[in-house]
Formats: structure tokens, C-alpha cells, sequence
């Protein structure tokens, strides 16, 4: 028998949840709102929070000023087309390591992770050199290689967690049933691990979405995304906060939307596991 | 047959010709106003050029100076023309990364003669010019001349640093949220070590001697650590070592400030109705001195460039032309007022009455760029050039770590003396192993 929780304590929990998702969501609220004010509005001391007049003056120098869809397509085709691409080669991967270790798959995977722990800009030049001598810089295919090759290790490892909690006796039937390796991967193992792939796919996306450092430093105008957007209204020297929120906001705007619309299977994926 | 070949050949050779003249630029730059304004402004080359076409990278100041550098040294050609500094140009121009300008110094009409003498000393390396000055600027101080008044104060065109000491702490009143004085404390060497490298000039301080031995165990040192920690201690607003330009900027416009010393382009920002609350209240002065014959001011000037290798050098060197020439000043003037041109390159501005008529800061911005002298920074003799900074590679690093020691201090986390033991380590350690000192 569950315990029973009294209305109060639900209330509680409740509002401590409710206090909790608006302290972290605040610093979006605000740069939402700052992006509706004037730029002497947006430095305003002590703030005003809701009472200010209203203006899309920002939005309308961002506009004016960049090529935002131009940039809006650049951060898709690189953050959906590397993780795509990186999951293609991680759930095989992922597959071979839960349902047919060796004796080395324990060190695989901590090798795999570990050319997570050097910092990106160790490599910068190095990878400059390759990519300016390939033809590579400044387009959207370089940026999705190193995108993929940058969240691969992050896909297998999640892929694996998840495959192994599938029961590999499923697995094992459906070989029994004659089904090839390629069948039992894409009919048996992959709708069993929906939610695992999703959440994966989901969380990767998201990654790629932000990534800032290679972004940045391997585009100049025709392959840059959305950080390179933000990155062009940001300055040391002369306040435009407000046009940097506006700039901001038209970034996060599609990764937030489409998080709202997925958040279902994000949470499901990450807090349930696959088959449960 | 060979009629045949030989007119596909011409045809070819003609769309090539075709192809070959459509080029683009790509122009990699900073986020500051004028740029932004050269960047609205750029139909005029477009139409005068037609044939070239310009994309823009605006980048923050910092990515665009890692995102720059690392193409350079890789020789990535990814720029056509690029936007640097005065600390960048003499390191580069030695590296053989950049083209002179022999050109554009030839050209009656580009008037070489007219750029303002110690902006144009600080672009130029062995006798050539490798970077053409978009808009420079200089260190002042701005003051509040209604506060001035009220205290009986009378702000001298060129102040002592006794006396900037004295009016901050008469002005201050903290229960008012009212204070004397407000100074960069933000850490880094183009943050708070602009500030301190400038101020330690007129304090006879130094980064280096003639052999390149640090020098913060000297006595000017720590005079000019002293006299700033002390002086935003009893003057400065809360949290001042975390302010930068744009906090410090903030508070002044907001009339939180007495008196602001930084660069002299926050002039036309403090000035204009629509941002500032105290537009109308602001004067300028030169920056203080200690009457040892160098002022607390800084030089720098945003600049253009163009990477050695470009294969487009002669489109670049035209836009370079039509970006920092004085017929571009007059399309700023005609478009959106004298306020707004970029400042600080050439003497002829600073002749032009109409601009003198709308701009209360045009002599003291003139007096303070014309004050600074890149060669000779420094009270004694030193081996680098450069005002706020020293022009070496190792700069910024170790610019940027004195600076964190010197920002502690201002906080009260550490001592003054801690403060400079700490700094002299440092640089003691990375000029060592920079090969300057054994």
C-alpha cells in the first residue's frame, strides 16, 4: 500500500516545485522582457519589471541588421543533421557494447569519454590547419563532422544505459525467430528503445543547438548559426542590451518550442529508462 | 572544330573574367556604434563599386580578437579585412600576418599627412603604415558639472591627481548612493589594467625596464596601487571590482557618478538625451597627472586591416579607402549628424566647426589623443612600445593575471603589497619563459 501524503504536504512540495521552476526560468523571463524595452529603458536602475513602454524598436534593428533566417538554418541543418548522423553510428555501437560485451567494452566506453575531458580549444589549431586545407571552414558539413564527432561519445553512452535494460532474451528470441542482424536491430531493439533514442536525439539536439566554441570559431559568414548571432550583439564597450535580448530570444525561441512540445518524451526518456 | 573550341574557350575565358569581378569581402569586426554604423552606411561603397559585395562577421570583442588571431596564424583566409586594435598591429606587422598600406599612403586622397600623429605612430611598424584607423580614442575625465558647482568646485582643464582625489571624496555621499569617483576594477588587460597601465604612466611606473625586468617591486608601483584602492575605498561605488565599462557607464548615465574616467568615446554616449540622464550636466577634462610629465590617458584606435596572402587586396585596400577616408566622415555627417562620426583619426575633424559646434568633447578628446605617445609612454625609458598595454604576444595572458591580483586588491582580498609581490611573481615567471629575461 502506498504511504498517504497529506494535502498540505502536496501543497508544499507544490509551491517549493513551482518556487523552484520560476527562480531557474527567471533569468529567461528577464531577458524576454528587456528585449521589449528601449535601451535606456533596459539599464534603468532600480529595474522596472512589467510597467515600461513596450516597444519592438530591437527586434526591428536585429531585423535590420542580420540575416536571422539565414542563421536559423544554419544551427538546424548542423544540430539535427550531427546528431542524425552521430546516431547512425551509436546505436550500432551502442548494441554491440550492451547485448555482446568483451572483455575490453568497460574500457571502450571510458576511452570513448575521455576525449570528452580535454578542453576543445587544445585542438582548435590543429583542426583549423586540417579544415582550412580540406576546404572545410566556414561550411555547415564541417561544422556537423565535428559536431558529431564532439557528441558521439554523449549518444553511446546514453543508447547504452538504455539497451541495457532491455532484456536480451527478447533479443535472442526474435534471432531464434530467423530475424537477420539488421532486423532485429531496426524492428525488435529500436521500437523497444524509443524513448531512450528520443531523449538522446532530443538532449543532442539541444547540445549542438548551444555549442558555442566550435561554432564560432570555425565559421565566418556563411555557415555561422545562431551563437555567432548572439555573439554579433554583445560588445564590452556601449550598452545594447536590449538588441542583445532581442537577439537572444529570436535564438532560444525555436529550441525552446520545441522543447515544450517534447517535453513529455524528454522526461519520460531521462527519469524512466526504456522498458518500464 | 577548332573554331568551335577556340569560341568556347573565349566564352569561358569571359565568364571567368565576369565571375572574377563579382567578388565579396568579408569584413570580420567589433560590435561597437560606429561600426555598426559603416556596416548601415556601406550601400554608398556598394554603389560607387559596383562588382564587390560585402559580408559582415560583427563578432563581441574578445571572440572576434581569438576568432582573428587564430585565422591569421593559420593563415586561414577567412577575412578579407579585419578590424584590430593598436596592440595588435606592431605584433602582426612584425610577424610578417599583414599587408602595408603603401597604396593607400600614396594616394593624395586618402591624405596620409592628416591622421592624427600618435594614432597613426601606433599603426605604424619600421617606418609602414599596416592598418588604416577607423575611429580612435583616448582616455578623459567626464564630470558632473552641476555637482561641481554645488560643492564650489572648479574642475581644471588638466587636473592633478591630488585634486581628482580631493573633489571624489568631498562629492561622495553613500546614504545618497552618491559617489566621488568611478574607475574600471573589472580584471583583465583590457579592463581594469587599461585603467592601471595608463594611471601608472603618470605615477612614473612601468611595466618593464631597459632589460625587460619587471618592475611592480618599485616604489611608482605602489604609489599607484595605493592611491587607487584608497581612493575607491573611500569614493568608489560598492562592488567596484567587478565594474568594467559598461557597468561604470551604467552608473554614470544613471547619475550615480561624480566624475568617470575612461575612454573618450563613452563622451557621446554619456551626452545623448536619449540614453543619459545626465546629458546636458557632463564636462570633460584631460586625465590627471602627477607633474611628472606624462598623463593617466590611454590610445588605442580600432582599425582596418588586410591579412598578408589576401587575394583580393585590391577590393579590400578600395573599401579600406572608402571606410576611413574624410569623404566618408562627411557621408556620417550628411546621414546622421557631426555627433555621430567616427572620432579621433584625422586633425581635419578636429578643424571642421560644425563639428567643434556639436560636440562640447572635441577638444579635450583631441588634446588627450594628442597627448599619449605610444613610442615614448613611460616616465623612464622602456623597450616596448604601447600606453595601456604592452605591444608583446605575452600581453594578454599575463595582462590579464596582474590584472586579477590588482582587482583582488581593490576588493580587500588581498593586500596592496601582496597584490604586487604576486604581480612581480607572475611576470617575472612569464617573461622567463618568454626567452626575455634568463
Amino acid at each position: 500500500m502506498a504511504r498517504a501524503i497529506s494535502t498540505r504536504r502536496k501543497l508544499t512540495f507544490t509551491a517549493i516545485g513551482w518556487l523552484v521552476g520560476f527562480v531557474i526560468f527567471f533569468p529567461i523571463l528577464w531577458t524576454v522582457i528587456t528585449s521589449f524595452k528601449t535601451e535606456g529603458e533596459a539599464i534603468a536602475s532600480p529595474p522596472h519589471f512589467l510597467f515600461f513602454d513596450w516597444t519592438l524598436d530591437s527586434y526591428a534593428e536585429v531585423q535590420s541588421r542580420s540575416n536571422y533566417l539565414k542563421h536559423v538554418m544554419n544551427s538546424v541543418i548542423i544540430s539535427f543533421g550531427s546528431t542524425f548522423i552521430a546516431l547512425l553510428i551509436a546505436i550500432p555501437a551502442a548494441w554491440a557494447m550492451a547485448f555482446s560485451p568483451t572483455k575490453r567494452t568497460k574500457d571502450i566506453l571510458m576511452w570513448m569519454l575521455s576525449t570528452k575531458m580535454l578542453p576543445p580549444v587544445g585542438v582548435l589549431v590543429p583542426i583549423y590547419l586540417l579544415y582550412r586545407d580540406w576546404g572545410l571552414l566556414d561550411t555547415r558539413l564541417g561544422l556537423v563532422i565535428v559536431l558529431t564527432m564532439i557528441n558521439l561519445p554523449i549518444i553511446v553512452w546514453m543508447l547504452y544505459t538504455y539497451f541495457k535494460e532491455i532484456p536480451g532474451e527478447i533479443l535472442e528470441a526474435s534471432r531464434m525467430d530467423g530475424a537477420s542482424l539488421a532486423k532485429e536491430i531496426i524492428y525488435v531493439l529500436t521500437p523497444m528503445a524509443v524513448p531512450g533514442i528520443a531523449s538522446t536525439l532530443l538532449l543532442n539536439i539541444i547540445l549542438a543547438w548551444n555549442e558555442a566554441f566550435w561554432t564560432l570559431n570555425l565559421t565566418a559568414a556563411n555557415a555561422a548559426p545562431l551563437t555567432a548571432f548572439i555573439a554579433s550583439y554583445s560588445s564590452p564597450e556601449g550598452l545594447f542590451w536590449a538588441k542583445l535580448s532581442a537577439a537572444s530570444t529570436l535564438a532560444i525561441a525555436p529550441i525552446l518550442i520545441l522543447g515544450w512540445f517534447s517535453q513529455r518524451q524528454l522526461v519520460r526518456g531521462l527519469t524512466f529508462g526504456a522498458v518500464k | 572544330m577548332r573554331l568551335k573550341s577556340l569560341m568556347l574557350g573565349a566564352c569561358s575565358l569571359a565568364a571567368m573574367t565576369v565571375w572574377a569581378q563579382a567578388e565579396t569581402l568579408t569584413i570580420a569586426t567589433v560590435n561597437n556604434g560606429d561600426m555598426v554604423r559603416m556596416q548601415k552606411l556601406s550601400d554608398d561603397f556598394k554603389a560607387k563599386n559596383p562588382g564587390i559585395d560585402l559580408e559582415w562577421v560583427t563578432l563581441e570583442e574578445n571572440v572576434l580578437r581569438q576568432r582573428v588571431t587564430t585565422d591569421i596564424a593559420t593563415k586561414g583566409g577567412q577575412y578579407d579585412i579585419m578590424t584590430i586594435g593598436t596592440y595588435e598591429v606592431p605584433i602582426w606587422a612584425k610577424q610578417g600576418w599583414l599587408q602595408p598600406l603603401d597604396k593607400l599612403v600614396a594616394d593624395d586622397d586618402y591624405d596620409v599627412n592628416d591622421l592624427l600623429p600618435p594614432i597613426r605612430s601606433g599603426l605604424t611598424y619600421e617606418g609602414k603604415l599596416y592598418a588604416s584607423p577607423f575611429y580612435g580614442e583616448s582616455s578623459f575625465v567626464m564630470y558632473r558639472k552641476d555637482l561641481f558647482e554645488k560643492a564650489g568646485l572648479t574642475m581644471p582643464n588638466a587636473p592633478t591627481w591630488d585634486f581628482i582625489g580631493e573633489a571624489a571624496r568631498k562629492l561622495t555621499d553613500k546614504s545618497k548612493e552618491m559617489y566621488g569617483i568611478c574607475l574600471r576594477g573589472k580584471a583583465g588587460w583590457g579592463e581594469n589594467m587599461a585603467l592601471l597601465t595608463a594611471m601608472s604612466n603618470s605615477f612614473g611606473a612601468r611595466w618593464f625596464d631597459m632589460d625587460w625586468k619587471p618592475q611592480f617591486d618599485q616604489p611608482e608601483w605602489k604609489a599607484t596601487l595605493e592611491y587607487y584602492v584608497n581612493l575607491m575605498k573611500d569614493a568608489g561605488p560598492p562592488g567596484a571590482s567587478s565594474n568594467g565599462f559598461n557597468e561604470n557607464l551604467a552608473l554614470f548615465q544613471s547619475g550615480k557618478c561624480a566624475m568617470w574616467i575612461d575612454a573618450t568615446v563613452a563622451a557621446s554616449f554619456v551626452s545623448d538625451p536619449k540614453e543619459s540622464q545626465v546629458a546636458d550636466k557632463v564636462g570633460f577634462a584631460l586625465a590627471p597627472d602627477n607633474g611628472l610629465g606624462k598623463r593617466g590617458n590611454w590610445l588605442w584606435a580600432w582599425s582596418l586591416a588586410i591579412p598578408a596572402g589576401s587575394k583580393k587586396t585590391e577590393a579590400a585596400e578600395k573599401f579600406i579607402d572608402w571606410a576611413t577616408s574624410q569623404s566618408y566622415t562627411q557621408l556620417v555627417a550628411s546621414k546622421d549628424g557631426w555627433l555621430n562620426v567616427p572620432p579621433g583619426t584625422r586633425t581635419s575633424l578636429y578643424e571642421t566647426p560644425d563639428y567643434i559646434k556639436v560636440a562640447p568633447f572635441a577638444k579635450a578628446t583631441l588634446e588627450s589623443i594628442n597627448s599619449a605617445d605610444p613610442d615614448k609612454p613611460t616616465v623612464k625609458p622602456v623597450p616596448y612600445v604601447g600606453v595601456q598595454f604592452v605591444a608583446i604576444p605575452e600581453f594578454q595572458g599575463l595582462g590579464t593575471a596582474v590584472g586579477q591580483q590588482f582587482s583582488a586588491a581593490l576588493a580587500g582580498q588581498i593586500t596592496v603589497d601582496q597584490a604586487l609581490k604576486n604581480a612581480q611573481q607572475l611576470s617575472v615567471r612569464e617573461m622567463t619563459k618568454g626567452g626575455y629575461i634568463k
